[in-house]
């Protein structure tokens, strides 16, 4: 089926949400390419369990194409329409598997050495997209802190070396009451600006005591869910003909419920936890790979206010098919290499947020633990300097946003 | 636009590596007009020639190689290695970036397009098969040693002017120790496979034809074998251990070693990225020092070490860094490669764009084969 083709009735598979926001604006969807309309679908489909900032951009993007002239039309899509599809991928239903059509489009993409192509068409429409919509500044400025190094006693690794020339380096930082002072501010700021998930707080480990304003999220908490993802893949993984594109389809076609994770009160958060556990490589089994993504992808999709990102020890590293086993052994953990993991994640998770609108009024922290290590990056920070002087983690705070 | 940037941050990543091995490695630049013949710089007749290829996989980026923060990481690339070498600053590979399929279009010098994770044979006839059917050299003269069961197919291709019987000999050493120790948990660390999708990786069935390897083409016992793997912390560590095995009892004329503890990266770990990096470059010395060990590689081998591409930068919000190569971005596209051995310029850098997909038919130029199917060319430089 081609987009031309397109009936209200071909998405009473949707959530009524979802369904409503499509069917509004079938006519504009009938108008655009196949190559391009079911990744808009990808994350449609999704509308009812997506955060406000990703269904107002959503709505935003919907309404732009609507608003657009047919002539104009053509002109933003002209490059995906040059995209040479197989008639496989024309027949397969992605109205209501859109997900497992980008996978299977972005293989064919590869294998008929169009990426290029389909890289720079979308390159251009993003560009164009955010010139016509442009980004609205967020009601207070955005802070990220990034606390690193849990239960590491001692280490000489050079933290924070990606971060230092934007910001201030400080080297005696009083580390008493650090994590309570940091996870204090970022509820003060919750409860300030009440703002549907907007200040979270994400633990690689087992999360501390915390206001319940934040939106959390902890890799001990989804253990249950892990250890049940992990058991279904090694099933799959066991059963014949399955392969890695099978397997993926699999993964992408679990619901909460599959993984228990329908028991929250949340079903927004709960998918939001499904979709780390199942598209983030890595993050079933290294806690620092979960804090980083779920980081990532909360940066992305919520575009929150407030993050606290603490990374925790990940388990040494094993055969892969050993840790895709669920065991109760004891299997040690790696604080040394943790470190340098949650170094990088911190890199990221600043990277993250300066991709996000208001990022010249942001302000961003990261700290070692326990520890006498920190930067502060904002905008009335000096940018790479040191500072010797003795000093607390309220003060810099302080100092920074 | 932004198509045009990733041209032009190609360019700057293989500027920065001049620049960096300029002051670090006390190159010069090179210049492809050179007056002299590799024959007659090197003295060596073709027929005489052996080539081993490394690639250094799967896939590593500027920042924790070249760059200055990354130099730390590749400490006998830089200081043993590059200073003996000719380096290419900037091989572009323009395929699908999925190790298998890149391994085998460097292998074909045709960009392949065949599924990355299904056990086929390359649809180009390989370097391999150009080798021994034009100089109608035995199977025991190309050898490939390859890190896991996917690659089990890459010796030959599916080509019906070669194909079937035509192409290298493939080890793989984990399909070896998974036979001799009929999977004992003590060597799993050893076993791991594709890093790319840990769930999945192709059966290679016939048990008895690798333990005959074992035996009688490597001249080791199972128990020698078991023994000395216990002592190795990685996958590529057990290749270069069969690399070297191989290079005393068969000698073979082509060796092609395909690296690939890298790719741990998938998993989103960079402390075990970097040690795999760390690994790899301690790897590639060990098989340098090999050649010059062996009588019967010492002075006749030219080595060739080559990343089969990149990984996502750190800019492109895309990607997630260095965790994977999807993007297509510059860097991800963007490598090097070193030449080093008799005839090769030493402490040369060249810095024009040279294509994955040229590898093959410059060792075609240097062993004295046709590479007629190649999508590349011979790089003059080193000819």
């Amino acid at each position: 089926m081609l987009p031309s083709q397109l009936k209200p009735e071909h998405f009473n598979g949707y959530p009524p949400l979802a369904r409503k926001l499509v069917v509004e604006k079938l006519p504009v969807l009938q108008t655009v390419p196949l190559s391009f309309l079911p990744s808009l679908l990808r994350e449609a489909i999704e509308y009812d369990y997506k955060f406000p900032a990703e269904r107002l951009a959503l709505e935003k993007e919907l309404a732009n194409l609507a608003s657009l002239s047919a002539e104009q039309r053509e002109e933003w899509f002209r490059e995906f329409a040059q995209i040479k599809l197989a008639t496989a991928l024309e027949r397969f239903d992605w109205v209501n598997q859109p997900a497992q059509f980008v996978e299977q489009l972005s293989s064919h993409l590869w294998t008929t050495h169009q990426q290029d192509a389909f890289r720079k068409a979308a390159t251009e429409y993003f560009d164009r997209l955010t010139r016509a919509i442009p980004a609205v500044e967020p009601e207070i400025p955005r802070v990220g802190i990034t606390i690193v190094g849990q239960g590491v006693s001692a280490s000489e690794y050079p933290l924070f070396r990606k971060l230092r020339p934007h910001g201030a380096f400080y080297t005696k930082v009083d580390a008493k009451n650090g994590l309570e002072v940091l996870l204090e501010f970022a509820a003060q700021r919750a409860k300030a600006h009440p703002v549907p998930y907007a200040h979270w707080y994400i633990d690689g480990g087992k999360e501390v005591a915390h206001d319940p304003s934040l939106t959390s999220v902890s890799y001990a908490a989804l253990e249950p869910a892990r250890n049940l993802l992990l058991a279904k893949v090694q099933k799959q993984s066991d059963s014949p003909g399955m392969g890695p594109e099978n397997l993926r389809t699999a993964m992408a076609a679990l619901r909460p419920s599959d993984l228990q994770l329908d028991k929250t009160a949340d079903p927004v958060l709960s998918r939001f936890d499904l979709r780390v556990l199942t598209e983030g490589s890595g993050t079933q089994i290294f806690s620092t790979t979960f804090a980083q993504w779920s980081a990532r992808e909360a940066l992305r999709r919520a575009q929150p206010l407030t993050l606290v990102v603490r990374f925790a020890s990940r388990q040494r590293q094993r055969p892969m098919n050993e840790m895709l086993t669920v065991t109760k052994e004891s299997i040690g953990d790696d604080p040394a290499g943790s470190l340098v993991d949650a170094d990088m994640g911190a890199y990221y998770n600043w990277l993250n947020q300066q991709r996000l609108s208001g990022a010249a009024r942001s302000s961003f922290i990261a700290w070692f633990e326990g520890h006498e290590t920190a930067i502060a990056i904002g905008p009335a920070v000096p940018r790479g300097t040191v500072s010797n002087s003795p000093v607390d983690v309220r003060k810099v705070l302080e100092w920074t946003v | 636009m932004k198509h045009d940037l990733s041209l032009l941050t190609g360019r700057a990543l293989s500027w920065n590596r001049r620049e960096f091995l300029r002051d670090a490695a006390g190159l010069t630049l090179g210049s492809s007009l050179f007056s002299k013949s590799l024959f007659a710089r090197s003295g060596v007749l073709q027929k005489d020639r052996k080539v081993v290829v490394i690639t250094f996989g799967g896939g590593a980026r500027d920042q924790e190689t070249f760059a200055p923060e990354g130099q730390e990481n590749i400490p006998n690339l830089l200081k043993e290695l590059i200073p003996q070498s000719s380096f290419f600053t900037q091989v572009v590979n323009r395929g699908i970036l999925g190790h298998y399929v890149a391994t085998a279009s460097l292998a074909t010098g045709v960009y392949e397009t065949i599924n990355n994770f299904a056990s086929l044979p390359p649809e180009s006839p390989t370097v391999f098969e150009y080798f021994r059917k034009d100089l109608r050299r035995p199977s025991s003269d190309a050898w490939v040693v390859a890190p896991s069961n996917g690659f089990n197919r890459i010796g030959e291709s599916s080509h019906r002017s070669y194909g079937m019987g035509q192409g290298a000999r493939v080890i793989l050493p984990k399909h070896l120790l998974t036979a001799a120790t009929k999977g004992s948990p003590d060597y799993e660390h050893l076993l791991r496979d594709n890093y790319e999708t840990p769930f999945f990786a192709p059966e290679v069935a016939g048990n008895e034809v690798v333990l005959e390897q074992l035996r009688e083409l490597l001249k080791l016992s199972v128990n020698d074998f078991k023994e000395h793997a216990l002592t190795l912390s990685s996958p590529d560590e057990l290749s270069v251990y069969i690399v070297r095995q191989l290079m005393k009892q068969v000698a073979p004329s082509l060796l092609w070693i395909t690296m690939h503890d890298i790719d741990i990266a998938h998993a989103g770990a960079y402390s075990l990225y970097v040690d795999g990096i760390r690994r790899t470059d301690r790897l590639c010395l060990d098989v340098w020092k090999a050649i010059q060990d062996e009588p019967e590689y010492s002075g006749k081998t030219t080595l060739f070490i080559l990343p089969d591409f990149g990984r996502d930068s750190d800019e492109d919000s895309a990607g997630n860094g260095f965790q994977h190569h999807r993007t297509g971005d510059a860097a991800s596209r963007t490598t090097w490669m070193m030449a080093l051995g008799p005839g090769i310029r030493e402490g040369v850098v060249h810095d024009r764009r040279v294509d994955s997909t040229d590898l093959v038919p410059t060792i075609g130029a240097i062993m004295g084969f046709s590479a007629a199917l190649s999508q590349g060319r011979p790089v003059s430089e080193l000819l």
